[in-house]
């Protein structure tokens, strides 16, 4: 399995505040890598830094064994990395239609397209003409991931996607999760609510105040070490 | 019939006033910035097909065309260059920053040109009338300066509705960051939006010139009209920024024709104050462009 990921001791501050303190790691392809931890832990900050929406004061992101840092974030959408990012933001003014159209706008080729996102979430589609902004938070959610996949990513970035949605819509977007990674996606996902993540995740890491503070295999972590890095007891 | 004679100057007028509106509101809803040099740009387009003009021989029409591409790329650099610089840390940056262009393009037009009023001659399709009844004719070039107007917000509307960039400006009007996330380069929107607003603002400014004597100093004022059109309207959208031109234009002409010469402008100053008093959101309130 060839590296798609690595992240190599980065820092990143928002002005004197440091959020993340020498985070290393490597994702594998096809891989599905969760990352788990209490809010202010760094974990959207981590994702915004992969997708290049901050960078990091010292270190460095390399994909595909090259480093990207001097790229900002539009670049990278078309090199193959997709973040959908914390609170959906979709374009509220928009039509469903729109803004999947709109999340094909790098060009980079491949198998999605309009058709194959209302495939994978039926319940766009008889949502396609309607302002963005009318639909239900697991209607926008849906859009926001059907949206990213538009644009035929590698690595694909969900940031809290099941955060304030009713339970049978998280178990839809994790059975999505699933049938993306066998299509050869490499996800990382971000949670707080550690109990799903753990049901579809290859690999674990928990962050606290900004440090990877545990991480291995979901298997080989007891629920009473999690908690205990989750907590920082 | 005198009365439905000046409401139609009034109206036809109004098309001009929206022409000088229209790339101010699509850079207020593309990047929710305010460029306070809008006006004094349109008067710089009117000087630079002066310029062309006198220099190059150029006949209007090709001087025109000539003027609404340079003015174009001159959006472009502008924005890309200085412009951009000024946004994202707090508002009232590109609101001095425009403000001291806006200073710098009356200073430097006076320098060259003189404070004299000059004219852009379009022969004789300035003078002659197409009559409706004995006491009602309605002259060409105001005519076509409406037409104009319309032709060019329809087009700006249908690129925003429908052109693959267009939703680019409306996704990056929506959320800029997430705009980003799609493979939008914010940098570039927001110049080529800027590029568009000052060719639009470049044919207002040359068919300004061809209506009326201009003079460097004229930018402030259309600057108002420009802003008052556009608040009538709604922020934002293109039609109501064409019938808050109108409202504009006809309270203009109407005010003159009661109240004698002078006090048109006061009349359209009380109709867009009362507007903003009993509508503060405008005709078609719109948060977001199209």
């Amino acid at each position: 399995m060839s590296v798609v990921l690595e992240l190599k001791d980065v820092d990143v501050f928002y002005g004197d505040f440091q959020a993340l303190f020498k985070v290393s790691f490597e994702v594998e392809e096809g891989m599905t890598f969760a990352f788990i931890g209490a809010n202010g832990g760094g974990k959207s900050t981590l994702l915004r830094t992969i997708a290049g929406l901050q960078r990091p004061r010292s270190g460095h992101v390399l994909f595909h064994g090259e480093p990207v840092d001097q790229f900002s974030a539009h670049k990278r959408v078309g090199m193959g990395i997709a973040l959908v990012p914390e609170g959906r933001r979709v374009f509220p003014s928009l039509t469903v239609r729109e803004n999947l159209i709109i999340g094909a706008y790098g060009g980079r080729k491949g198998d999605w397209n309009v058709e194959s996102v209302v495939e994978l979430f039926p319940l766009l589609r008889p949502l396609m003409k309607r302002q963005a902004s009318s639909l239900s938070g697991g209607e926008q959610q849906a859009l926001a991931i059907g949206r990213a996949l538009m644009s035929n990513p590698e690595l694909l970035l969900l940031d809290e996607v099941s955060l304030g949605l009713a339970p049978v819509v998280i178990k839809r977007i994790y059975e999505a999760m699933v049938l993306l990674v066998g299509s050869g996606h490499t996800i990382l996902v971000v949670e707080q609510d550690v109990q799903h993540v753990l049901t579809v995740a290859d690999y674990v890491a928990c962050f606290l105040e900004g440090k990877i503070s545990l991480e291995g295999k979901p298997g080989d972590l007891s629920s009473e070490a999690i908690t205990a890095a989750y907590f920082g007891m | 019939m005198i009365w439905a004679n000046v409401a139609i100057q009034g109206m036809l007028l109004g098309g001009l006033y929206a022409l000088f509106a229209t790339g101010l509101a699509l850079v207020f809803g593309v990047m929710r910035m305010v460029n306070l040099a809008h006006g004094d740009l349109g008067i710089l387009a009117a000087f630079v097909a002066l310029f062309i003009i006198q220099s190059f021989g150029l006949p209007l029409l090709w001087a025109s065309i000539v003027t609404i591409i340079i003015m174009f790329l001159v959006g472009y650099v502008l924005q890309r260059g200085l412009l951009n610089r000024t946004l994202g840390v707090d508002d009232t940056r590109p609101i001095v920053v425009t403000f001291g262009l806006s200073i710098i393009i009356q200073n430097a037009l006076i320098m060259k040109f003189s404070a004299d009023s000059q004219g852009l001659d379009a022969g004789k399709i300035e003078n002659i009338s197409v009559k409706i009844t004995n006491q009602l004719s309605i002259g060409w070039f105001p005519l076509i300066v409406f037409v104009i107007a319309i032709a060019v917000i329809a087009a700006l509307q249908f690129f925003l509705a429908r052109a693959k960039l267009g939703r680019a400006f409306r996704a990056t009007s929506d959320d800029r960051e997430a705009a980003e996330l799609m493979g939008i380069n914010n940098k570039h929107i927001y110049s080529l939006a800027m590029a568009i607003a000052l060719a639009i603002v470049a044919v207002a400014g040359i068919l300004l010139a061809i209506r009326t004597t201009f003079d460097p100093t004229q930018g402030s004022f259309r600057l108002i009209y420009a802003f008052e059109a556009v608040i009538m309207g709604g922020m934002g959208s293109m039609w109501g920024t064409l019938l808050g031109g109108i409202v504009l234009g006809m309270s203009q002409t109407i005010g003159t024709q009661a109240f004698g010469a002078g006090w048109g402008l006061v009349v359209g100053h009380l109709v867009f104050l009362t507007v903003l008093a009993v509508r503060p959101s405008g005709f078609f309130a719109k948060t977001v462009t199209a």
